[in-house]
C-alpha cells in the first residue's frame, strides 16, 4: 500500500544516538582526553583537571541562561559586560566599607538591572536581539570605564576573596558552584513546566501565545535570569583574582555563545540543552588545554575555537540536511 | 430548543483599518451537530473562528456560551471555556515530543512545577488510543510527516476534551484514508456530546460530515441550511453570489501534435518514468501523497537532481541543470507551496510578476526599464482579474486566490511552451477557483502544453484531456478522460483491485 500509514518511522538506535548531540560531544571528548593521555600521560593529573574545570567554570555559569535564551529564540551579546559592572559595582562598594553580602547582592542588582533592561527593549518594544544586546554590550562597557575610571579595583575583603580561592576537599569553590548551578538549570530545563514554556516559544511564538504562554514575561524573565548569571560570573571572577581588572568579561560572550551552538543550541530556536552548553566549553576547554600540552603555539587558540565552532555547526546543517532528504 | 444551543453568536462585527471582516454576523451552534462555514476566501470565515477562539474580540456583538453570555479574553481563555480551535497553520514545536506538544503548558506536574513524564505519557498513550492513532509518544514532532502532524494538531485541539471544536481546513494535507479516520473520530465526537464547526473549501467534505451548513459572503451572514437535500450548485450559489455552473471549463480548442517527450526519466523518488505531451493538451498527474510526482516536477525543472532519462522539446534534446535553463529552454513551474517557494511575499505585485523574466524588462547597460515592467504588471492585473488595489500592493497582503493569480502571471511572462502547475488552486475559494481553471484553458488554447499535479482528483478529472496515475515513484496507469473515474483512480493510484489501464 503506498497510502502512509500513521506510524512513527522505525528509526534505528545508532541514528538515534548520532541526534542526541551531547552523546556526539561525550565521544569526541572521550577521544580528546584518551589522545592527549596517550601523548602526555604525565599531564593527566588531578591538579590539570582542575585547572581546566576552573577556566570553564566561569563561562559555564553564563551559559546556563544563554542556552535558555537561544531556546527561546533570544540571544545577548551584553554577559560580557554586565559581568564587568557587577564586579565592578561590588568591588567599588565593598572596597569603599559596605559589608561583603551587601556588596554582592549589589553585584547581582546590577546584573539584574541590565538584564530587565535588554527584557523591556526586546519584549516590550520589540527591538531585535542582536542590536539591542549589542548597543548595551557598549552601554555598560561604557559604564564600567566610568565608574572605575580606569583603574583595576584590588583591596577586596578577604571574606569575598575566600568565595572565590577557597576549597572543599580539594575542589576549588568556582567550580563547586558552577556545577550545582550547570545541575540545577538542567535539571529545571528539563522537568520544570515554568522554563520548558521556552521550548515552545522558541518552536514558534504564535503557537506559544495560543497555549497561553505569557511570551512577553517569559522572556523579561531569561534576560534577567542571564544578567544575573552573568553578574554571579563576574563576582566569582573578581572573588578568585582578587581584584576587579577593568577588562573583566571582555570576549566572555563569543565564548559562551559558541559553548553554547557546540552544544546543540539553535539560533532559531526550540533546541538545545544545558548539559549540552557544559559538554561544549568542556570541549572548547580540553582543545585550549591540549594546544597547550602539544605545545602549539598559543596565537593558535583563537583561530581553533572558531574553527571547532564552524565544524560543529557544518556537521549539524550537513546531518539535518541528510535527515531530511531521506 | 433555546438550551440546545450550545454557543451563540449574535450581532458580531469586526473592522480592520479598511476593511469590515465580519457585518452583523448571526450564527448558533447546537449540542451535538456538526456545522460546516463556507464562504469564499475573505468571506470572514477565519476571522469569526478567531473571534470564537478569543484570538480577536469583536467590535460589537455577544457570544453566548451554554446560554451565558462571555467575554474571551484570550485563546487560553476560549480553552477553559470549552472552546478549542484547530487553526490552519500548524502550531507544533519540532523539537519537542507528540506528549510534550499535546500537553503544551499544561503538562501534569509534582512538587509545584516539575514534570511528570509518568503521567505525561501515560495520558498521551489514553488519547492515543482513543482516537485510534498509531503515534509514540516519545516521537519527536519534527520527525514526522506533514499528515501525522496535521493529526496531532487535531489531537492536541481534542484532548482539550472541549465542548466545542473549531476545525478550519483540517483535511489540506491529508490523504483520503486520514480523512476518513478524522470523519470517523469526529463521530465519536459527536457521539460524546461534542459539537463541532468545520471549515473546508471541499464542498464534497461538507455533505459527508455536516448536519447544518452557514454560508458567509463578504462578511455577512447569508443563510444557514440544513444539510440534508442540499446540492453543491446551490452552496456555491449562496458563496458567489452566481451560478458558476461547471467551473472546470470545455477545452476550446483542438490538441496539437506531440511535442515534448520524457523518456527514461529517474531521480531521488522517482524512476523510469515516460511520457510525452501534446500542444495545448492539459496532463493531468494524479498519484497520492509521497508518489514522486512534485519531485518529477522539480526534476524537470532542474530545480532536483535528474539522476537519468532525457527531455525532448521541438525535438530538441535539452540538457537542464537548474531552474534558469528550464526557463530559457521554455519550461515554467508553478510550486505547489506559493508562500513558500513561489511568491516573494514582501515585495509587491509588480515585482513578483516580473521576477523569473527580469532580462526582458532590462534596457540599455543592463538598467530596469520601469515603464516596461509596470504595463507589464498592469496588464497581467487586468488579464488574470488579479484582485488588488494597486500593483504596488504587497503580495503578502493579497487573498490566497489572487496570490496564486500572481503566481500565474509570473511564469506567464516567461512565456513558456510547458508549465507545470503544481496544485495550482490549493487553499482558493471556489470563485477563484474558477478564473483560474479559465486562464489555464486560455493558456491550452495558445498551445501551451500544461502538465498539472493536483490532489484534487475532482480537478483533476475536470480539467485533464489525459491523466498518469503514479505510484511510489512510477508510472502506474494512464487514463483517457473518458474512461477515468475518482473510483478507478484512486484504486490505480492505491495499487488496489484491478490491473491499471496503459492508456
Amino acid at each position: 500500500m503506498a497510502e502512509l500509514e500513521l506510524g512513527t518511522p522505525r528509526r534505528n538506535l545508532a541514528r538515534k544516538l548520532a541526534d542526541q548531540r551531547e552523546f556526539v560531544l561525550v565521544v569526541i571528548l572521550l577521544a580528546t582526553v584518551g589522545g592527549v593521555a596517550i601523548a602526555s600521560p604525565e599531564s593527566m593529573t588531578l591538579d590539570n583537571l582542575y585547572a581546566v574545570l576552573l577556566a570553564l567554570s566561569f563561562q559555564a555559569i553564563v551559559a546556563i541562561g544563554m542556552t535558555i535564551l537561544l531556546i527561546s529564540g533570544g540571544f545577548d551579546l551584553s554577559v560580557g559586560s554586565t559581568a564587568g559592572l557587577a564586579a565592578a559595582v561590588a568591588g567599588l562598594a565593598m572596597v569603599n566599607g559596605v559589608p561583603v553580602v551587601a556588596g554582592i547582592l549589589l553585584g547581582l542588582g546590577v546584573g539584574a538591572a541590565v538584564g530587565l533592561v535588554n527584557g523591556l527593549f526586546i519584549a516590550r518594544i520589540g527591538i531585535n536581539p542582536f542590536i539591542t544586546t549589542l548597543g548595551m554590550m557598549g552601554v555598560v562597557r561604557g559604564l564600567v570605564d566610568i565608574i572605575t575610571q580606569g583603574r583595576n579595583i584590588s583591596g577586596l575583603p578577604d571574606a569575598f576573596k575566600w568565595i572565590g580561592q577557597g576549597t572543599v576537599l580539594g575542589v576549588q569553590h568556582p567550580i563547586l558552584i558552577c556545577l550545582v548551578l550547570v545541575a540545577i538549570g538542567d535539571l529545571l530545563l528539563r522537568k520544570s513546566r515554568f522554563l520548558r514554556q521556552n521550548y515552545y516559544i522558541g518552536g514558534g511564538e504564535k503557537a506559544a501565545v495560543l497555549s497561553g504562554i505569557n511570551v512577553n514575561r517569559m522572556k523579561i524573565f531569561n534576560y534577567a535570569l542571564t544578567g544575573v548569571l552573568a553578574a554571579v560570573a563576574g563576582l566569582i571572577t573578581a572573588a578568585r583574582f582578587g581584584n576587579v581588572s577593568v577588562t573583566l568579561g571582555k570576549n566572555l560572550e563569543l565564548q559562551v555563545i559558541t559553548a553554547v551552538i557546540i552544544g546543540g543550541a539553535s539560533l532559531q530556536g526550540g533546541e538545545g540543552t544545558v548539559l549540552g552548553a557544559l559538554l561544549g566549553s568542556l570541549l572548547m576547554a580540553m582543545i585550549v588545554t591540549a594546544i597547550n600540552i602539544f605545545h602549539v603555539d598559543i596565537y593558535w587558540n583563537t583561530f581553533i575555537i572558531g574553527a571547532t565552532l564552524l565544524v560543529a555547526v557544518l556537521i549539524d546543517v550537513v546531518s539535518k540536511k541528510k535527515r531530511s532528504a531521506v | 430548543m433555546a438550551d440546545d444551543v450550545i454557543l451563540q453568536l449574535r450581532d458580531i462585527t469586526k473592522t480592520f483599518p479598511g476593511v469590515r471582516a465580519l457585518d452583523r454576523v448571526n450564527f448558533d451552534l447546537r449540542r451535538g451537530e456538526v456545522h460546516a462555514l463556507v464562504g469564499e476566501n475573505g468571506a470572514g470565515k477565519s476571522t469569526l473562528m478567531h473571534i470564537v477562539g478569543g484570538v480577536y474580540r469583536p467590535d460589537s456583538g455577544d457570544i453566548l456560551v451554554g446560554g451565558r453570555p462571555v467575554r474571551l479574553r484570550s485563546a487560553h481563555d476560549a480553552a477553559l471555556r470549552g472552546i478549542s480551535v484547530v487553526h490552519q497553520e500548524l502550531s507544533l514545536a519540532p523539537n519537542l515530543s507528540v506528549a510534550e506538544n499535546i500537553f503544551a503548558n499544561r503538562q501534569p506536574v509534582r512538587l509545584g512545577d516539575l514534570i511528570d513524564s509518568g503521567a505525561l505519557e501515560g495520558r498521551t498513550r489514553e488519547l492515543l488510543h482513543r482516537f485510534s492513532l498509531d503515534l509514540s509518544p516519545r516521537a519527536l514532532v519534527k520527525h514526522l510527516s506533514v499528515a501525522q502532524q496535521q493529526v496531532l494538531e487535531i489531537l492536541k485541539a481534542m484532548s482539550y476534551r472541549p465542548r466545542v471544536l473549531v476545525l478550519d481546513e483540517p483535511t489540506s494535507s491529508l490523504t483520503a484514508l486520514d480523512t476518513q479516520r478524522l470523519f470517523r473520530n469526529m463521530d465519536q465526537l459527536k457521539a460524546e456530546g461534542t459539537s463541532l464547526i468545520y471549515i473546508s473549501h471541499h464542498l464534497g467534505e461538507i455533505f459527508q460530515v455536516a448536519d447544518r451548513v452557514t454560508v458567509l459572503r463578504d462578511g455577512r451572514h447569508v443563510e444557514t441550511l440544513p444539510a440534508a437535500g442540499l446540492t453543491e450548485d446551490a452552496i456555491v450559489r449562496r458563496m458567489v453570489g452566481r451560478t458558476l455552473g461547471n467551473i472546470y471549463g470545455e477545452r476550446a480548442s483542438d490538441i496539437g501534435p506531440e511535442y515534448f517527450r520524457v523518456e527514461a526519466a529517474s531521480g531521488g523518488r522517482f524512476h523510469d518514468v515516460r511520457f510525452a505531451l501534446r500542444r495545448g493538451e492539459i496532463l493531468g498527474l494524479a498519484g497520492l501523497v509521497g508518489a514522486g510526482r512534485t519531485e518529477l516536477a522539480r526534476a524537470l525543472f532542474g530545480a532536483e537532481r535528474l539522476a537519468a532519462g532525457s527531455l525532448t522539446l521541438d525535438g530538441r534534446l535539452l540538457r537542464i541543470r537548474s531552474p534558469n535553463e528550464a526557463i530559457a529552454a521554455g519550461i515554467g513551474y508553478l510550486t505547489e507551496d506559493r508562500k513558500d517557494q513561489g511568491l516573494f511575499l514582501r515585495m509587491t505585485v509588480r515585482d513578483n510578476c516580473i521576477a523569473p523574466a527580469l532580462a526582458r524588462f532590462a534596457g540599455r547597460l543592463g538598467m530596469m526599464d520601469e515603464r516596461r515592467a509596470a504595463a507589464f504588471a498592469e496588464a497581467a492585473r487586468t488579464r488574470f482579474g488579479i484582485v488588488t488595489p494597486s500593483v504596488r500592493q504587497t503580495v503578502r497582503n493579497l487573498s490566497g486566490g489572487n496570490q496564486q493569480k500572481v503566481l500565474l502571471a509570473m511564469w506567464m511572462g516567461t512565456a513558456p511552451k510547458v508549465l507545470i502547475a503544481d496544485e495550482p488552486t490549493r487553499g482558493v475559494d471556489v470563485g477563484a477557483k474558477s478564473e483560474i481553471y479559465r486562464l489555464l484553458r486560455q493558456l491550452a488554447a495558445a498551445g501551451v502544453g500544461i502538465i498539472l499535479i493536483s490532489s484534487d482528483l475532482l480537478e483533476v478529472l475536470g480539467l485533464a484531456d489525459r491523466i498518469l496515475v503514479m505510484r511510489q515513484g512510477r508510472i502506474a496507469g494512464a487514463f483517457a478522460r473518458s474512461e477515468a473515474t475518482e473510483e478507478n483512480v484512486i484504486a490505480c493510484a492505491s495499487g488496489v483491485g484491478q490491473e491499471c489501464p496503459s492508456g
